[in-house]
């Protein structure tokens, strides 16, 4: 018999944060520049502007700078962290990894530092990876990161992906605990429908725009209900439903067969873009900044996209 | 289960009124989904899953697109 680590029982996440480049791109520049109009772009997609990273701005250091802000929200020193995950899935180097060299870079000394791409669902993986971290004891305090950089990976003539997509990152710290503030991850796939989210010619990102709506619309309202049933939360119990800001009207779609028609139903997409694995940290962090979700509030996160794969867990924001 | 085409007509008219907002009487066999009803491809997708669940017919994706007027998904439903 192996000697097993101690576990303490309980996650929770203690603080969230979050970087949006100050680049700000709207509808009618867009409308400028590609045959597209602002009234095609809301009524598809729901998007009114979204942010789009310069040159200096990367994955890595999109990530260093909400994880910094979520180090400061939590009031943890970079000294209590000894895990990083960072979920992308649009960083260009894949050597070295990012999580490691963000570490360095926040001052976090010789952590657990790995990458993780579960594309628009990646901060739902790696924040269930980090809860079951710390309570195994293979962790303390995990920083878990989405950071992407879409604008890269998009070809900015094609109107159907260029309005959607775009740059940002959010991170939370999730620490061991006594209190239980992230319940079991509900997490699956399905890669028989590889097809219908791709990057064509190796460069530029494509969805069947249809096929994926279908899929988001008649399957994964089930997800999120069977995270609901796993944390033992009733949906008439929500405060607010975070899922992944991939298109307003996939949004307004799950949330209407949820549900939970008391909950508030994160609409970050308006402003922020599709921001793929940072989608739903920068909109709990930017929700939790304006007020919207007190401490002790119960929320579904649901992440979703490409392999297609997907993910959802209840949180107590903190 | 064989339906008639009033009652698919009748169940069109309802599903769309609910998904889109036009009035179920507007809904008549010769108008096209997109340059009469004003009805884009992802509603159409809505609209094809609401049909499934009244008619238990699938019309899957590829199909969608072939399916211009109302009379086109009755007939489709009816086949």
């Amino acid at each position: 018999m192996l000697r097993s680590s101690s576990a303490s029982g309980g996650a929770i996440i203690r603080g969230f944060g979050e970087y949006q480049p100050s680049q700000v791109i709207t509808n009618a520049d867009l409308a400028s520049r590609i045959d597209t109009t602002d009234e095609w772009i809301q009524s598809r997609v729901g998007i009114k502007e979204r942010r789009v990273g310069g040159p200096e701005e990367t994955v890595a250091s999109m990530a260093i700078a909400a994880g910094g802000k979520a180090l400061a929200a939590s009031g943890m020193s970079p000294a209590d962290i000894d895990l990083v995950i960072v979920a992308t899935c649009t960083v260009r180097d894949q050597i070295p990894n990012t999580a490691a060299t963000v570490a360095a870079e926040l001052g976090v000394v010789a952590p657990g530092a790995f990458d993780i791409n579960a594309a628009c669902a990646g901060f739902c993986y790696a924040l269930g990876l980090a809860s079951d971290s710390v309570r195994a004891g293979s962790a303390r305090n995990a920083l878990v990161i989405g950071s992407e950089k879409l604008s890269e990976w998009v070809d900015w003539e094609d109107r159907s992906t260029c309005v959607i997509f775009a740059d940002g990152a959010g991170a939370a710290v999730v620490s061991a605990s006594e209190d239980h503030g992230i319940g079991p991850v509900v997490w699956g796939s399905s890669g028989e429908r590889a097809d219908t989210i791709f990057l064509r010619d190796h460069k530029y990102i494509h969805q069947e725009g249809q096929a994926v709506f279908r899929w988001t619309t008649t399957e994964l309202y089930k997800v999120a209900r069977e995270a609901l049933e796993k944390a033992g939360v009733e949906p008439s119990e929500l405060t607010a439903f975070v899922p992944h800001q991939a298109n307003l009207r996939i949004i307004e779609a799950i949330a209407r067969r949820l549900g939970a028609p008391q909950a508030r139903v994160a609409h970050d997409i308006v402003t922020a873009g599709n921001t793929s694995s940072a989608s739903i940290p920068l909109a709990l962090s930017r929700m939790v900044g304006r007020g919207e979700l007190s401490s002790g509030s119960t929320v579904l996160t649901l992440g979703f996209g490409a392999g297609l794969v997907y993910a959802a867990q209840v949180i107590r924001i903190p | 289960m064989a339906h008639s085409e009033q009652e698919i007509l009748s169940g069109l008219g309802e599903i769309i009124e609910e998904i889109v907002g036009t009035e179920a009487s507007e809904v008549t066999p010769e108008k096209s989904f997109v340059d009469d009803l004003d009805i884009d491809s992802l509603s159409m997708v809505e609209i094809a899953i609401a049909a499934q669940d009244k008619f238990g017919v699938e019309i899957p994706d590829d199909q969608l697109k072939d399916l211009k007027t109302v009379q086109d998904v009755i007939n489709f439903i009816q086949k």
